[in-house]
C-alpha cells in the first residue's frame, strides 16, 4: 500500500462542512482530487457523484487523478439475479480486510426503465461492513445502460483506486449471458452460479463461459450443487483455450465455508495480473482520449465559423461527396481548427 | 459528453430494535416509481452505521421508520452523528407510529419532518423532491 489513502488514522475525516461545500463549487479540479489522493471519505463519495453524473467537475476529477490509476486489484462479481453474489461480496469483504487490505465494492443495481428510479439494496447484505475502517461501499443505478453496469462505472472506480484502496469488488446486476462489460474492468472475474438454475446454466455458457476466471458454485448447503458443479465442470472443458482453465470453487456466503478457499484463489491469480492490468489501464486510457477527443471534435465543428467547413457540408448535401470522405474531411478541418 | 440527469438519492433505513417493516417498504417503493435512486439498508441499524452509510452513498436525505418507540433517543442520536460528521446539510425525515406531542422535540433536535402513521406517500413523495431540489440548490 503506497499511501496513507483509505485509512482513516492517517486522513483528514472531517473536512468542514463548508469547505467541503466550496470544494464542490469553486474548485472542482484541484482540491476533489487533492481529498480522493487523501483517502478522505466525503471526497471521495462526492466525486462519486460527480463522475455519475458526468458533470463539468466530473471531467476535472477524472483529469486530475488520471496519473494515480492502475494500482487496485478489480474483482468483478457477476451472475444471475439472486444468485448470492452480494452475499459473497460481504464475505470477501471480510476476507480480504482481515488480510489487512483496504476494500471498496461498487454494487450495481438496475434502475427502472418506467420510472428512471432504483431500489439499491445490494448492501443489505454487506450491512456488517459498514462501520468497518478500511471498507467503502457505493451503490450505483444501472441509469439505462445495458451491460450488467452503468455507463459511469469506470470512472467510478478509477475514483476509488485513486483513493487507495487495494481492492475493488464490482457487483453487476443479475446478468444473464450477454453481459459480459464485466471482462472489460476487472482484472479477475468471478461468475457465481446458484444450484438449480437447470437449463438456465446452458443458456449462461454463451457470454459468460469465456470471460470467467473463477466460478463459484454459491448456496452450497442446497441439494443441487453437486450437480451445478458438474455441468460446470463439462462446461468448462467444452472451452476451446484450454490454456486458461477457470477454477471452479464451492462457497456457501450464508456460512463463510469456502471463502477463504476462494479469497486464496483470489490472490493466487493476482500475481499473474500485472499484465492484463497494464492492458487494461491503456486500454481504459485510450477510452478517456477516445471520448475527450470526440467531445472535441463535435465541439470545435460545431462551434467554429469556417468556409471550408460549410463547402464541404454543401457538397455533402449535394451528394457530391461521398459520406466517409465528408468526415474524414471534417476530422482533418477539425484537427486544424476548423481553418 | 451529455451530462446525466441528476437523480435524488434517498437512504432509507431502521435504527433500533424496531421490526415493523411495512410502512419504510411503501415508502421505499413510492420513492422509487417517483423517479429516485433508493437505498434500503434494511432493519437493525445503528445511528452510526446509518450516518456513515449515508455519508459513502452521497444521498440528499435519510429517512429512518422507527414504530416500536426509542425515537427520540434515536433521532438525536444520528442528528448529533451527522452533525459530527459535516453532513447535516443531508435532509433527515423520520416516520413510523410517532405520537403528536414528541414532533416539536424531533424537530428541535433538526429532524426536518415527521410522517406519522396516518401520512400520505404522495405527500411524503412531495416532500422528498422539495427538499431534496433546495437542497442541491443550497
Ligand atoms: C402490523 C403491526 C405489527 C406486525 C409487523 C409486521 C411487519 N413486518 O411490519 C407484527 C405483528 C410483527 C408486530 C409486532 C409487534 N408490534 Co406491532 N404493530 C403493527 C401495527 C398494527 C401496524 C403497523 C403497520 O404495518 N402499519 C402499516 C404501515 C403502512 O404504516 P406505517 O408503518 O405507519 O408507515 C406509514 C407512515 O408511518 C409513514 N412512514 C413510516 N416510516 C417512515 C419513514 C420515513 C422516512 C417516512 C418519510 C415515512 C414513514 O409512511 C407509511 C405510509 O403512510 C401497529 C399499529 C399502528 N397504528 O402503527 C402496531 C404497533 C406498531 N406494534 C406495536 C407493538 C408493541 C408490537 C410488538 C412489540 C408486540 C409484541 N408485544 O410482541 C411487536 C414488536 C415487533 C418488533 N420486533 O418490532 C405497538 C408499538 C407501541 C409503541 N410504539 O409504543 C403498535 C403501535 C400497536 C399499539 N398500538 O400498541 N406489529
Ligand atoms: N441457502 C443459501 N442462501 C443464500 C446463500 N447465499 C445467499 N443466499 C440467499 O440468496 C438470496 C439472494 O442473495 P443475494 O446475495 O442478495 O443475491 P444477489 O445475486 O446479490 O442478488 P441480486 O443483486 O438481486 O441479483 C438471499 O436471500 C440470500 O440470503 C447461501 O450460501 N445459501
Ligand atoms: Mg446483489
Amino acid at each position: 500500500m503506497k499511501r496513507a489513502a483509505a485509512n482513516p488514522s492517517r486522513r483528514n475525516v472531517h473536512p468542514g462542512r463548508n469547505s467541503a461545500q466550496a470544494i464542490a463549487v469553486t474548485a472542482p479540479n484541484t482540491t476533489l482530487p487533492a481529498g480522493i489522493l487523501q483517502g478522505d471519505r466525503r471526497a471521495i463519495a462526492r466525486a462519486i457523484s460527480e463522475v455519475e453524473n458526468e458533470t463539468a467537475a466530473g471531467d476535472a476529477i477524472i483529469r486530475g487523478i488520471h496519473a494515480h490509476l492502475g494500482h487496485a486489484l478489480v474483482l468483478g462479481i457477476t451472475g444471475p439475479p439472486g444468485g448470492g453474489k452480494s452475499t459473497l461480496v460481504s464475505e470477501l469483504i471480510g476476507a480480504f480486510t482481515r488480510r489487512g487490505r483496504s476494500v471498496a465494492v461498487v454494487a450495481v443495481d438496475p434502475s427502472s426503465p418506467f420510472s428512471g428510479g432504483a431500489l439499491l439494496g445490494d448492501r443489505i447484505r454487506m450491512e456488517r461492513h459498514a462501520l468497518a475502517e478500511r471498507v467503502f461501499i457505493r451503490s450505483l443505478a444501472s441509469r439505462g445502460h445495458l451491460g450488467g453496469l452503468s455507463r459511469a462505472v469506470f470512472r467510478v472506480v478509477d475514483v476509488l483506486d485513486a483513493a487507495g484502496f487495494e481492492t475493488i469488488i464490482v457487483e453487476t446486476v443479475g446478468a444473464g449471458q450477454s453481459e459480459v462489460e464485466i471482462a472489460d474492468i476487472a482484472d479477475i472475474r468471478v461468475v457465481v452460479c446458484p444450484p438449480g438454475l437447470g437449463d438456465d446454466i446452458q443458456a449462461i455458457k454463451a457470454g459468460i463461459l469465456e470471460i470467467a476466471d473463477i466460478f463459484v458454485v454459491s448456496k452450497c448447503d442446497l441439494p443441487l450443487a453437486d450437480r451445478t458443479e458438474l455441468e460446470l465442470n463439462y462446461l468448462v472443458g467444452l472451452r476451446p483455450d484450454r490454456s486458461r482453465q477457470p477454477r471452479i470453487l464451492r462457497v456457501t456466503a450464508t456460512t463463510g465455508e469456502g471463502t477463504a478457499e476462494l479469497a486464496d484463489a483470489i490472490d493466487a491469480m493476482a500475481g499473474a495480473c500485472g499484465r492484463r492490468r497494464e492492458e487494461r489501464l491503456r486500454e481504459r486510457m485510450r477510452r478517456m482520449i477516445a471520448q475527450e477527443a470526440g467531445d472535441a471534435v463535435r465541439q470545435r465543428l460545431h462551434g467554429v465559423e469556417s468556409a471550408k467547413l460549410d463547402e464541404l457540408c454543401a457538397a455533402l448535401g449535394r451528394g457530391e461527396l461521398r459520406h466517409e470522405d465528408a468526415v474524414a474531411a471534417a476530422i482533418r478541418l477539425a484537427a486544424n481548427g476548423g481553418a | 459528453m451529455s451530462a446525466q440527469q441528476r437523480r435524488i438519492r434517498v437512504l432509507m433505513g431502521k435504527p433500533g430494535l424496531c421490526g415493523h417493516d411495512r410502512g419504510i417498504a411503501l415508502v421505499v417503493m413510492a420513492l422509487r416509481d417517483a423517479g429516485m435512486e433508493v437505498i434500503y439498508s434494511g432493519r437493525h441499524n445503528s445511528p452510526e452505521s446509518l450516518v456513515e452509510v449515508a455519508l459513502q452513498e452521497d444521498v440528499d436525505v435519510l429517512g429512518v421508520s422507527i414504530l416500536s418507540g426509542g425515537h427520540l433517543g434515536l433521532c438525536e442520536r444520528i442528528a448529533r452523528l451527522l452533525r459530527e460528521r459535516n453532513v447535516d446539510d443531508i435532509v433527515f425525515l423520520a416516520g413510523g407510529f410517532i405520537p403528536p406531542e414528541d414532533i416539536p422535540q424531533l424537530k428541535a433536535m433538526g429532524v426536518r419532518e415527521v410522517f406519522r402513521d396516518d401520512a400520505r406517500l404522495e405527500d411524503i413523495v412531495r416532500f422528498v423532491e422539495k427538499a431534496a431540489r433546495e437542497r442541491v440548490a443550497a
